[in-house]
C-alpha cells in the first residue's frame, strides 16, 4: 500500500514495516495465544495455494497415462518419483502415509514460500484498494500456519510411535535411553536423567521444524520490505538526480539478487521440511 | 505475533490436504510410472530377446552361405573336372580318329602304288616285248615269253 503521510510529508517508514508484518484478522489479539482470532489471510492463502496443488496434480493424476507422457505429466511425475525415492531411501517401513505427506508437504511448503517472490506490495496494494487494511500473502511467515505443519507431523509421529512400539516401548523410548544400566538402581537413578533429555530431544523437533521454515522466510520477506525502503521516501524527484538514479538501480539489483536466493532458500527449506517429516516419522517406526 | 484459531484451521486444512493427496492424487500417479515403468521393462526385454534373435539368425545365414559357398566349389571342382574329363577324351578321339584317317590313307596310298606298279610293269614288259620285238624283226610270242618278262619286270 502507499504508505501515509507523516506530517513532513515524508511517508512514515515504522508504519509501513508495521504494516507488512500485520496481519489481516477479525478482532485485534490479546497475548500470546488467543484462539478467538483468525488470520484471514493466512487462512485464505494457505487454502488457496492447497487448491493450487491439490488442482494441478488432480489434473494429472486425471491425465495420467501410461504411454508416453506430455511435458506437464512428466514434471509432475518427476516430482512424485523425486519425493518416493527420497522416502524410500530414508523410510524403511511400509506405510501408505508417509510418501503422499511428503509430497504434500513439499509442494504447498513451495508454494507457501514462492508467494514471497511476488513484489511485497503486490497483493497487499490490491488488498487495499478492495478495503482491507492489511494482508500478508505468504503463509510460511505465520507461526499459526508453520506450527500447524509442524505439530500436526508431532501427532504423527506420536501416533506411530505409540502404534510400533506400543505406549510401553513409546515410554520406555524416553526413559531407558541414552543412559541405561543392569543394575535397577543406577536404573531407576538413570530415569529422570533419560526423561529429561529425550523429552528435550523430542519436543525440540516440532518447534526446530516449525521455526527454521519461519525464520528463513520471515527474514527473506523482512529483506524485501527493506529493499522496497531504498527509495520509497525519495519520491519523484528521485528521478532527475544522479542519486535517485543509483538508489533506483540498486533498489532493482538487491531485489533481483534476493529475488533469486530466497527461491533457492524456499526450495530448499521446503525440501528440508519434508526430509526432517521423513526422518521423524521413520524414527517412530524404528525399534530399539 | 500471536498463536491463534490459524494454527487450529492450518492443522484441519493439512490434514483434509494429506488425506486427499493420499487417496486421490497419489495412487493414479504412481499407477502411471510403475506401469509405465513395466512396459519399459518389458520392451528392453524384448528389445534384448529380438537382438538375440538377431544374432542367432546373423549365425544361421552365415552358416547357410557358408555351406552355400562350399556347395558351390564342389560344384565348380566337379565341373572342372568334368570339363577336363570331356576335353581328355576329346583330345583322345580326335587323336585316334587322326590315326585311323592316317593309317586309312597310307593304306591308300600303298594300295594305290602298288597299282600303279602293276601298270607300269605291265606296261614295261610290253615296251620290252615291243622293244625286243623290233630288234629282233619279228614277233614275239608274248604267251611263250611271258616267263621272260615277268622276270624282267620285277626286277624293274
Amino acid at each position: 500500500m502507499l504508505p501515509s503521510l507523516s506530517a513532513a510529508g515524508t511517508p512514515n517508514l515504522t508504519e509501513y514495516i508495521t504494516h507488512h508484518i500485520t496481519f489481516l484478522t477479525n478482532t485485534q489479539p490479546v497475548g500470546l495465544i488467543d484462539f478467538s482470532v483468525v488470520n484471514f489471510d493466512s487462512v485464505f492463502f494457505s487454502v488457496a495455494l492447497a487448491v493450487v496443488f491439490a488442482g494441478v496434480f488432480f489434473v494429472a493424476a486425471r491425465r495420467a497415462t501410461t504411454g508416453v507422457p506430455g511435458r506437464f505429466q512428466c514434471t509432475i511425475e518427476w516430482l512424485v518419483e523425486l519425493v518416493n525415492g527420497q522416502v524410500r531411501d530414508t523410510f524403511q517401513g511400509t506405510s501408505r502415509l508417509i510418501a503422499p505427506l511428503a509430497l504434500t508437504i513439499f509442494c504447498w511448503v513451495f508454494l507457501f514460500n514462492f508467494m514471497d517472490l511476488l513484489p511485497v506490495d503486490l497483493l497487499p496494494d490490491v488488498a487495499h484498494s478492495v478495503g482491507l487494511a492489511h494482508l500478508k500473502d505468504v503463509p510460511s511467515t505465520d507461526l499459526n500456519i508453520v506450527f500447524g505443519l509442524s505439530l500436526t507431523v508431532f501427532a504423527l509421529i506420536i501416533y506411530y510411535s505409540i502404534r510400533i512400539k506400543g505406549l510401553g516401548g513409546f515410554i520406555a523410548e524416553f526413559t531407558l535411553h541414552p543412559f541405561s544400566s543392569r543394575n535397577l538402581l543406577v536404573q531407576a537413578l538413570f530415569v529422570p536423567v533419560n526423561l529429561l533429555l529425550e523429552s528435550v530431544m523430542f519436543f525440540a523437533r516440532p518447534i526446530s521444524l516449525a521455526l527454521r521454515l519461519y525464520g528463513n522466510l520471515y527474514a527473506g520477506e523482512m529483506v524485501f520490505v527493506l529493499i522496497a525502503l531504498l527509495t520509497l521516501t525519495s519520491g519523484y524527484h528521485a528521478l532527475t538526480s544522479v542519486g535517485g538514479w543509483a538508489l533506483i538501480v540498486l533498489q532493482f539489483v538487491l531485489g533481483l539478487s534476493w529475488t533469486i536466493f530466497d527461491l533457492i532458500i524456499g526450495l530448499l527449506q521446503a525440501f528440508i521440511f519434508m526430509m526432517l517429516t521423513v526422518v521423524y516419522l521413520s524414527q517412530a517406526y524404528e525399534h530399539h | 505475533m500471536n498463536i491463534n484459531l490459524t494454527l487450529i484451521i492450518q492443522m484441519i486444512v493439512f490434514a483434509l490436504l494429506v488425506w486427499f493427496t493420499m487417496s486421490r492424487l497419489w495412487p493414479p500417479l504412481m499407477r502411471a510410472v510403475e506401469e509405465r515403468q513395466r512396459k519399459i521393462a518389458q520392451g528392453l526385454a524384448a528389445a534384448d530377446r529380438g537382438e538375440q534373435e538377431l544374432q542367432q539368425a546373423r549365425q544361421g545365414a552365415e552358416a547357410i552361405l557358408r555351406e552355400a559357398r562350399e556347395r558351390a566349389g564342389q560344384i565348380i571342382e566337379q565341373a572342372q573336372h568334368r570339363g577336363n574329363d570331356i576335353v581328355e577324351q576329346a583330345r583322345v578321339s580326335a587323336s585316334q580318329e587322326g590315326q585311323r584317317l592316317v593309317a586309312s590313307a597310307q593304306q591308300q596310298i600303298g594300295l594305290e602304288a602298288s597299282r600303279a606298279r602293276e601298270s607300269l610293269r605291265r606296261e614295261v614288259g610290253a615296251i620290252a616285248v615291243a622293244a625286243a620285238s623290233k630288234l629282233l624283226e619279228r614277233e614275239i610270242d608274248a604267251r611263250t615269253h611271258q616267263e621272260l618278262i615277268n622276270k624282267l619286270a620285277a626286277q624293274i
